[in-house]
């Protein structure tokens, strides 16, 4: 009986290993074509993307480009907001402040991504249209903005639960050396939560990164090199909107653009796991 | 001997039950106090009253008054951080913060804006030599603190304490979570640290106390039931429940 339990265990187990393993395969079986027929540099590294020119073009650099900056810029927007929200929810918040403003940031995690592009487009859009004085507020700008507040609930979540697990004994023996609450806080709870922080950020690098629906809505998705008040095209939105219409050698080489986008996240696992490694061992 | 701390009527609540009730007591300059009584009998309890760390509780109310050098640290217009400056605290368990031994002990002296490396070198040596540990330590400053012995750490502890220069130094069970050896170091050091400290120690170990203390306390149940010389008390207490906890009858 106790073996039977155990085998039905493992066998569902496997089920996650067996379709990792199958869409791995599967992305370099479909992704490698196009990248062996156009060159690895010339589909990295060229700069125009056009498959339906007359003689077409093949680089994917707008959006590989386009992918860091957006979450480049959304990391450089919502860590901060995030990482202070975080300290002030575990430390400083009072109790009422805390569930109130906890409860928002659980609700801002289950709020469809498609909803996040529709206001994007119906308020972040315009407004950026008409403060900036651009022709068109569909931008960078626009997804990073949106980016930002998408990747703030894994952030503080993640970093909150960092920091409320840091022994008070520390704290304590800061604030009877005459060290204030918040000096206590910055020099030593955050330092000793440092690996869950990191953590945090790197799920939000892994948000952003694969996020395409609402960047999609927000961004004017033309392939142009990026620009922060360009329209611009991201490695998932890529893939996603133009798929449904491909065929031949472009369709093989959204593929290839879904393996680059691949590689990307498992860089990002890669680094998680360093981290998580690292804490245990520190 | 003068009196450095004077505790008037002082009394505490968690809520609505009271752990203190009426103490008064004074703690002498340059001496070291023992708080004795059975576990819950409040002795902790106060030692923290006498830096504030008790503030950090929610529901904590406090009447009464605790005089530091004259003022009264309950008043309006005290600044909690100084007061716990000159009124350091070492706590039951080991706690060095997951930083180099070097980091430890400069904690405190950067906090108060000390940032020349000579001099926090300087007071680092100086601190981990009073607190008896330099020599163990001196070649792995930079080495994380988290991996000495337990009662390295403890030591590493009370010499960041001291790296503050404060004026007195609570000691709240120093030697419970100790074996034996550790523990009599502790008791050496605390002995040499009353040359320039005021030493208040909470002990739950007799022993301790008769080896160590020039004025013993005895609590039970939130009262203060007698205070004085460590001698008079082991030898000859003013009052029945004394004897009775010092003989073992109960505890």
């Amino acid at each position: 009986m106790e073996n039977i339990v155990h085998g039905v265990f493992l066998f569902l187990g496997l089920i996650t290993v067996a379709f990792v393993l199958l869409i791995t395969v599967y992305l370099i079986i479909a992704g490698m074509p196009a990248i062996g027929e156009l060159g690895l540099f010339n589909f990295l590294f060229g700069k125009s993307w056009g498959p339906t020119y007359a003689v077409p073009e093949f680089g994917i650099l707008p959006f590989i480009l386009s992918s860091v900056y957006g979450t480049a810029g959304a990391l450089l927007l919502g860590v901060p907001v995030g990482f202070f929200t975080a300290v002030y929810l575990a430390k400083l918040a009072p109790p009422k402040v805390k569930a109130l403003v906890g409860a928002a940031v659980s609700l801002l995690a289950g709020i469809p991504s498609v909803v996040y592009g529709l206001v994007g487009m119906l308020v972040l859009v315009p407004a950026i249209r008409s403060i900036f004085n651009v022709p068109d507020g569909a931008s960078l700008l626009a997804a990073i903005i949106v980016l930002s507040v998408m990747v703030l609930p894994s952030i503080i979540n993640v970093s909150m639960t960092a920091l409320e697990a840091v022994p008070k004994e520390y704290e304590d023996a800061s604030l009877s050396l005459g060290a204030s609450p918040i000096e206590t806080y910055m020099r030593v709870t955050v330092p000793a939560a440092k690996s869950g922080i990191a953590t945090a950020v790197v799920l939000g690098v892994g948000r952003a990164l694969g996020e395409a629906m609402a960047v999609m809505m927000v961004s004017g998705n033309a392939p142009n090199m990026p620009s922060l008040f360009e329209s611009v095209r991201f490695l998932t939105t890529a893939v996603a909107s133009e798929m449904s219409y491909s065929s031949g050698l472009h369709r093989q080489a959204l593929f290839s653009i879904a393996l680059v986008l691949f590689l990307f996240i498992m860089l990002i696992n890669a680094a998680l796991n360093f981290i998580l490694k690292h804490r245990k061992e520190g | 001997m003068s009196e450095i701390i004077k505790v008037k009527d002082l009394c505490l609540w968690y809520g609505s039950s009271q752990a203190l009730k009426n103490i008064s007591m004074d703690i002498p300059e340059r001496s070291i106090t023992a708080f004795i009584g059975p576990s819950g009998c409040g002795k902790s309890t106060f030692l923290k009253t006498l830096n504030r760390m008790n503030d950090l509780i929610p529901d904590v109310k406090i009447t009464g008054e605790v005089k530091y050098d004259g003022r009264n640290i309950y008043g309006p217009g005290v600044d909690v951080n100084d007061l716990r400056r000159e009124i350091g605290m070492v706590f039951q368990k080991p706690n060095p913060f997951p930083m180099s031994v070097y980091d430890n002990v400069a904690y405190g002296p950067r906090t108060h804006g000390i940032r020349s490396k000579a001099k926090l070198d300087e007071i680092v040596e100086k601190s981990l030599k009073n607190a008896a540990i330099w020599d163990e330590l001196k070649d792995r400053l930079k080495k994380s603190a988290l991996g000495l012995s337990g009662g390295q750490q403890q030591r590493l502890c009370i010499a960041r304490s001291i790296a503050v220069k404060p004026e007195v130094v609570l000691l709240d069970e120093p030697t419970s979570a100790l074996d034996p050896i550790s523990t009599a170091k502790i008791e050496e050091l605390i002995d040499e640290l009353k040359r320039e400290f005021t030493i208040v120690i909470v002990t739950h170990n007799m022993q301790q106390a008769a080896r160590c203390a020039d004025v013993t306390a005895f609590f039970y149940l939130g009262n203060l039931i007698e205070v004085g010389q460590t001698m008079q008390m082991f030898s000859t207490p003013n009052d029945r429940r004394t004897q009775d906890y010092i003989t073992g009858r109960f505890g």
